[in-house]
């Protein structure tokens, strides 16, 4: 099993959200991080979807997600060629005798004090995912109280934007009663 | 503009998209769209199930090609109509069910008769809405028909709020539509041609394995073509019957499960596969892994995400089977006229050796009437003209294999979801949509019984279906699994009291309480005197009651899970087809 990273173009509609949801858990996937937002486009949202599987079976989930009717486009992010953010805020225990270490280690890792605390401090840090894990390791023996953490967000590198040439107008004549007659 | 309200747009709307018939029941939520369908051109036709509805609209789809439509209120309207959307789903049935939702203010209320329907159908549609703004139904529905009908079509569900259907609004029918998400690919790859155009001149054991796309895209004609161009043999998936001529003498039959010995060789013993509108279904392909081990695949299909999902494809063509097909036959040509051609000629006879060695047959029992033989005559007598649906067990197989098929959308079945229940609405779908056609529903005794209340749409709104209950008593499919796997512990499938004289039903008396005609027949001297008696009556529908022996079993058989070389052409009896024949 290996991590593969989806960036997934939708149409910004109303349960579009359950149906990729629902999608990958009927299919027997596990969603390992999901994110959603807006795009730079008026209309469409962009989900990055992290999950862990075998490449065939990535294929197959893929292509179930295109025939989605709201699913514009799908790119797997090579990690080599991406970059990858997560956000964490964490509530560290912080007396009067450790927090100047936890405000060291919070200025090792260039992370953000965004609230204090008599007896903690609120720790906001953005990174990839091995950065996040190295810092939780060294605040842990502190005490940790609380933890939220985003799902992943990845763009990759480059001038080039997946939603360049998928997002031009396509239009389709309308059924009418003519052509509703059976072949 | 003028003001007409939501529900008056929603009419005008499956006008416009082409709807001439429509299957439903009224109820709270959708009662505002009934008031101007009273009015419509539209032939609305009142079922006592909704589930009904569904089938309907299916067998009406299946038998014209054309969009069926069904339509319910909201709750258990609604969720009547989830079989029937899943089975449509299963089988690729273009469909557009239409449910009313409780008013946009009321949704998540726990309203009463509210229901999520949409939530509910999201795995088993290939699409669905839910409109609040009226202003939204014209493009709504022209959506629906258009995703429903295209690509590989489905079920599509559009949930309508009440206070949709009774605010007011304009109407104004879209010339376009835009759907940057949906971009069906129909036109095969030349490439890919070239590529199954290689491999199958190279090939001397090809099959042509033939799906239920092949009808749904209207490629009987060009598949014939195609066979012939090139003499592979062919077999026909249980959805595809009709689509290439059972008296052809290229045909095999139907593989899989309970298929052909011949039809079940060809695919496991080929070293290529050219699968056309097929899925590699579990009941064809039996034990995956020991499937056709030498064989190459090409498959076309015109969703992607079949195309390698059970089996590796060595050709994958992304296209409609009609297209695919007519640039396979032109490629193929080409390379006849440079005097390329395939050899197949050891690997042709072999299986038509098989295939006269192991038709398919049944042991007359000592007494008591063979539903087999109920099944022939039935073919002969009705004709290859005639439409057939049936239900969901070994009536089903029986039909497949007794039942001479010359014709595309003659036969009609639930063939992924296995919806027992499914002939008597199909039938009157079906001859609703070719009013023309002589229509057999052919029925189990334990099928009939869950939606035999359309009987009584059928008699009241003159559609004159003829239903063949083949009645063995009990629910046969799984007492032959009994006979087999469970030493003959008959669990719960007799469908009759132990010894009891009294049939309950009576199904003739139970025909004529729905004002049909109810016909019984229990002796094979009896058979065809009673088919023309039901093929004389025009004007009503007939039942007739066929009392079977219960101990037939439907053979050849590949039992769940094992490999197709396990094939039993009868109980105990595996059919001699080793490789060294060749």
């Amino acid at each position: 099993m290996s991590k593969h990273t989806l960036s997934v173009l939708v149409e910004d509609q109303p349960g579009v959200l359950t149906r990729i949801a629902g999608l990958f858990s009927r299919r027997g996937f596990n969603i390992e991080s999901l994110a959603v937002g807006p795009t730079e486009h008026e209309g469409i949202s962009r989900m990055t979807i992290v999950v862990n599987v075998e490449q065939s079976p990535l294929e197959q989930v893929t292509k179930q997600l295109n025939k989605l009717v709201e699913v514009i486009k799908i790119v797997e992010l090579d990690p080599t060629a991406s970059v990858h953010r997560e956000l964490v805020m964490v509530k560290v225990a912080a007396t009067t005798e450790t927090r100047g270490q936890v405000l060291d280690t919070v200025q090792l890792f260039r992370a953000k004090v965004v609230d204090v605390a008599p007896d903690a401090v609120t720790v906001q840090i953005t990174g990839n995912a091995g950065k996040i894990a190295d810092f939780l390791r060294i605040v842990e023996p502190f005490g940790i109280r609380e933890l939220v953490q985003s799902g992943m967000v990845a763009i990759g590198r480059g001038s080039r934007s997946i939603s360049e040439r998928s997002l031009r107008p396509v239009s389709v004549p309308a059924p009418t009663a003519a052509s509703a007659v059976g072949s | 503009m003028s003001e007409i309200t939501g529900a008056q747009s929603l009419v005008r709307s499956l006008e416009a998209a082409g709807a001439d018939d429509i299957f439903g029941i009224p109820g709270g939520a959708i009662l505002p769209a009934y008031d101007p369908l009273m009015d419509s051109s539209i032939r609305h036709i009142l079922v006592r199930h909704e589930q009904g509805a569904g089938h309907a609209a299916q067998g009406y789809a299946a038998a014209t090609g054309r969009v069926g439509v069904c339509m319910a209120t909201s709750g258990p309207g609604a969720t009547n109509l989830v079989t029937p959307i899943a089975d449509a789903y299963m089988d690729s049935v273009p469909m557009v069910a239409v449910t009313g939702q409780v008013g946009a203010s009321m949704i998540g209320t726990d309203a009463f008769q509210e229901a999520d329907i949409r939530g509910i159908t999201m795995p088993i549609t290939k699409h669905n809405f839910l409109v609040t703004d009226p202003a939204d139904i014209p493009r709504t529905v022209a959506e629906a028909f258009y995703i429903a009908s295209t690509g590989r079509p489905g079920p599509v569900l559009v949930d309508v709020a009440k206070s949709a259907l009774q605010s007011m609004t304009t109407f104004s029918w879209p010339t376009e539509l835009s759907l940057p998400g949906y971009r069906p690919v129909t036109k095969p790859h030349s490439k890919q041609i070239r590529e199954a155009a290689r491999l199958i001149l190279e090939a001397r054991k090809p099959v042509l394995y033939v799906g239920g796309g092949t009808i749904r895209s209207g490629a009987s004609r060009e598949l014939k073509v195609l066979a012939e161009l090139t003499g592979m043999p062919v077999v026909t998936t249980l959805m595809a019957l009709g689509a290439f001529p059972d008296s052809h003498p290229q045909h095999l039959g139907m593989p899989g499960m309970h298929g052909t010995v011949a039809a079940v060789a060809a695919l496991q013993k080929s070293d290529l596969i050219i699968s056309l509108g097929a899925r590699f279904d579990d009941r064809v392909t039996g034990n995956l892994d020991s499937f056709a081990p030498n064989a190459q695949v090409i498959h076309a299909d015109i969703d992607p995400a079949e195309i390698g999902k059970n089996r590796h494809a060595d050709v994958p063509i992304v296209g409609d089977c009609r297209e695919v097909i007519s640039d396979l036959v032109v490629a193929l040509q080409a390379e006849q006229d440079a005097g390329h051609t395939g050899d197949y000629e050891q690997w042709v006879s072999w299986l038509a050796g098989l295939k006269k060695r192991y038709p398919l047959g049944y042991e007359p029992p000592a007494e008591g009437l063979a539903p087999q033989y109920v099944i022939e005559r039935l073919s002969k007598i009705a004709g290859p003209e005639a439409i057939y649906t049936s239900g969901v067990g070994q009536h089903q197989m029986w039909a497949a294999h007794f039942v001479d098929y010359e014709n595309p959308r003659t036969w009609i079945n639930s063939g992924g979801l296995g919806t027992m229940g499914f002939s008597v609405p199909a039938a009157m779908g079906a001859k609703v949509g070719c009013p023309d056609t002589t229509v057999w529903s052919i029925d189990g005794d334990g099928c009939f019984q869950m939606t035999n209340q359309e009987l009584a749409t059928c008699a009241i709104e003159n559609i004159p279906i003829k239903v063949a209950v083949i009645n063995n008593e009990s629910l046969g499919m799984v007492r032959q699994w009994q006979t087999l796997f469970y030493n003959e512990r008959y669990s719960n499938t007799n469908l009759q009291r132990h010894g009891g004289p009294v049939r309950i039903p009576d199904f003739v008396k139970l025909a004529d309480a729905y004002g049909c005609v109810g016909l019984a027949c229990d002796s094979a001297d009896d058979v065809d005197a009673t088919i023309e008696k039901a093929m004389e009556i025009d004007d009503v529908p007939v039942v007739v009651d066929f009392r079977v022996h219960r101990d037939a079993m439907v053979w050849p058989m590949v039992a769940a899970g094992t490999s197709n070389d396990e094939i039993k052409y009868a109980r105990d009896l595996a059919p001699e087809w080793e490789e060294d024949e060749l």
